[in-house]
């Protein structure tokens, strides 16, 4: 197990500097952070020339990224344009997102597998062709249009919620917010279960466990919903990097000041320090939660073990 | 026709409902298909299934309708998407009865026809998608073709090279690239899309390529002396191409959706070109006077991205002989 996660920790780091890498230059070498900071109008020159000085600019990509690198492994993240450090920035908007993201996933857990057992189980009837269609439509609609008519109707017509959350928001403001930033996965969530659960209830293991005489509780807790959940835990491992990093649109609409909130802010500007350095968290963060899952594996099929 | 769309949903809750649960066997349904004795192919086997699907059918249905619209526009309204008059039509609402005519949509808050937006709207949406889906195909299958078939060190570097670029969050990156753009018409944006979309595409192509290359085929071609090239072109590739184009499917209403969440933030399309994004982003400012304006913009864009959406579930359910 030891020897596993070092291997998997040491594979890690070609990927995420291959991925720093990749952002790095999308932002400096497509865009030019000096011309973005001036806005419409041109730059005077020697005030350019001393920024570009200042931030490394005048160098060439990779060496700029070098430094970059050297100095974020020493924990400072560079200052944004404004003069704010980024590290900062980030203190105050990760906690924000990843309660968000609790939220998410939670729905995403209780009501993604919930329903995707019922209509695996009933594979065919009336509950899972309603199911099947239902998470179909949460796909086709896209979280923009969703989210904007939810906000209005529960937040403006039967005020029932308020319609912008707080700069602190609480778990109890996000629910709503949570939901709309689940639905698509809850859905994928909901039909691979569906899928998962229909082809293991055929399995041999189940057939047993029903002539034993066990209770059809027992079984489906014990035996087919813990078979089943693993292509479901990989897909929600996936999922925690990508509701951290996707809520840009739930962000937007709940006026949510989290990392979306600020990655929105810092692209719209081209604020390279922000962009460049939230977008590395977020991938540390992607890469952790999928070797997570990978050790969940043994603790969910006792037939993998890593040695 | 245009109104197909709206009634797509429930008609196609009803007419799933009463289709069998477990699909006939192939010998008791009319032998339609090459003599018998003769072994079907997979994807005619999957044509015997699919012509009988009503989900297949609907979407096939709307999926032809929407690349009309897109194709000929003028067939369905003579009305300009950009032509407005404040003083005359400013959020007028709809006149539900006066079928195809520019006012049926009502009209938005530069007095433009709704109708004639969203029927001019469909253009860019589907040749994103097309486009996007194109590149990601083509991309996505090499890389994966060449990392499943050769392994070793060749599969180690590529599969790398996919996980780094999984790692950036997709939307996001397309966001900083379109951002350093100035004028951002369809093609950048497809390409904006394609960077970092191709992925998904390159990972089931390897995994499928990696179980069709040690088929029995696969081998006699290979003791027969037949090249590399020869072997991937006509062995694994037909063999191994039918997850990926259910992937694809799939994938292109997703492109979709994220061309117009681009334009919905402001970092799409924008004006004079005409999205159904763009125009959602303009109704939601105006929901409580005129919800029209962003009710069939959204209806519009969600029906097509469902039409491919069950478009990919129908070919997928087809191409499994696991639900036979």
């Amino acid at each position: 197990m030891g020897r596993y996660v070092v291997r998997r920790l040491l594979q890690m780091i070609p990927v995420f500097i291959g991925a720093t890498f990749l952002i790095f230059l999308m932002v400096y070498a497509l865009g030019d952070p000096v011309v973005g900071l001036f806005g419409d109008r041109a730059p005077d020159p020697a005030t350019a020339a001393r920024l570009r000085a200042e931030f490394n600019l005048d160098q060439p990509v990779w060496r700029q990224y070098l430094l970059y690198l050297g100095q974020i492994l020493t924990g400072d993240f560079g200052t944004a344009f404004n003069g704010q450090p980024v590290i900062e920035l980030m203190a105050r908007s990760f906690p924000i997102s990843f309660r968000l993201m609790l939220v998410a996933l939670a729905f995403e857990i209780v009501l993604g597998i919930t329903l995707g057992v019922i209509s695996g189980l009933r594979r065919g009837g009336g509950v899972d062709t309603t199911v099947l269609l239902l998470t179909l439509v949460v796909i086709a609609i896209p979280t923009f249009v969703l989210g904007t008519t939810l906000q209005f109707f529960l937040g403006v017509e039967l005020a029932w919620i308020d319609p912008a959350v707080g700069p602190q928001p609480g778990l109890d403001e996000l629910i709503v917010p949570g939901l709309i930033l689940a639905l698509v996965s809850l859905a994928y969530v909901t039909r691979l279960t569906r899928t998962s659960v229909a082809e293991n209830r055929r399995a041999d293991y189940i057939r047993t466990a029903v002539a034993k005489g066990l209770p059809r509780r027992r079984i489906t807790t014990h035996h087919l919903l813990r078979n089943s959940l693993i292509p479901v835990v990989t897909y929600l491992g996936a999922d925690i990097g990508t509701l951290m990093a996707g809520a840009i649109v739930t962000e937007r609409i709940f006026n949510i000041q989290g990392v979306g909130y600020q990655l929105y802010q810092g692209i719209l500007r081209q604020n390279s320090p922000t962009v460049v350095g939230f977008v590395t968290v977020l991938v540390l963060i992607f890469l952790l939660a999928n070797l997570f899952v990978d050790l969940l594996y043994a603790v969910l099929d006792p037939r993998i073990r890593y040695a | 026709m245009p109104d197909v769309p709206m009634k797509a949903t429930p008609e196609a809750a009803t007419l799933k409902a009463t289709q069998p649960a477990v699909p006939v066997p192939v010998d008791e349904q009319p032998d339609s298909g090459p003599a018998p004795g003769k072994p079907r192919s997979l994807w005619s086997d999957a044509w015997h299934d699919l012509r009988r699907k009503p989900s297949f059918l609907i979407s096939a249905g709307l999926i032809l309708l929407f690349l009309t619209i897109a194709a000929f526009p003028g067939l369905f309204t003579d009305a300009s998407p950009r032509d407005g008059d404040l003083t005359q039509f400013y959020l007028q609402q709809p006149q539900l009865t006066h079928f195809f005519s520019p006012e049926w949509l009502g009209y938005d808050a530069q007095g433009r026809s709704i109708y004639a937006r969203i029927i001019h709207g469909t253009r860019a949406s589907i040749i994103i998608g097309l486009t996007v889906t194109a590149i990601v195909f083509v991309l996505g299958s090499l890389v994966g073709m060449l990392a499943g078939y050769f392994g070793g060190w060749v599969d180690t570097v590529l599969s790398r090279v996919v996980d780094t670029f999984m790692g950036i969050p997709f939307l996001l990156g397309a966001m900083v690239i379109l951002v350093s753009f100035d004028v951002r018409g369809p093609m950048v944006i497809s390409l904006a899309l394609a960077v970092l979309g191709w992925t998904t595409i390159a990972r089931v192509m390897r995994g499928s390529v990696i179980q069709v290359k040690q088929a029995d085929y696969v081998q006699a071609a290979r003791s027969l002396g037949a090249g590399t090239t020869r072997i991937l072109m006509r062995h694994i590739l037909p063999n191994a191409i039918a997850p990926v184009i259910v992937v694809a499917m799939i994938a292109l209403g997703g492109y979709i959706s994220a061309e117009a969440t681009l334009s919905y933030l402001g970092i799409g399309l924008a004006d004079p070109a005409v999205s159904w994004g763009g125009d959602i982003n303009f109704g939601k400012d105006s929901i409580r006077v005129a919800s029209h304006v962003l009710i069939f913009p959204s209806i519009m864009l969600s029906a097509t991205i469902l039409a491919f959406l069950m478009m990919g579930d129908a070919v997928r359910d087809a191409l499994d002989p696991k639900l036979r």
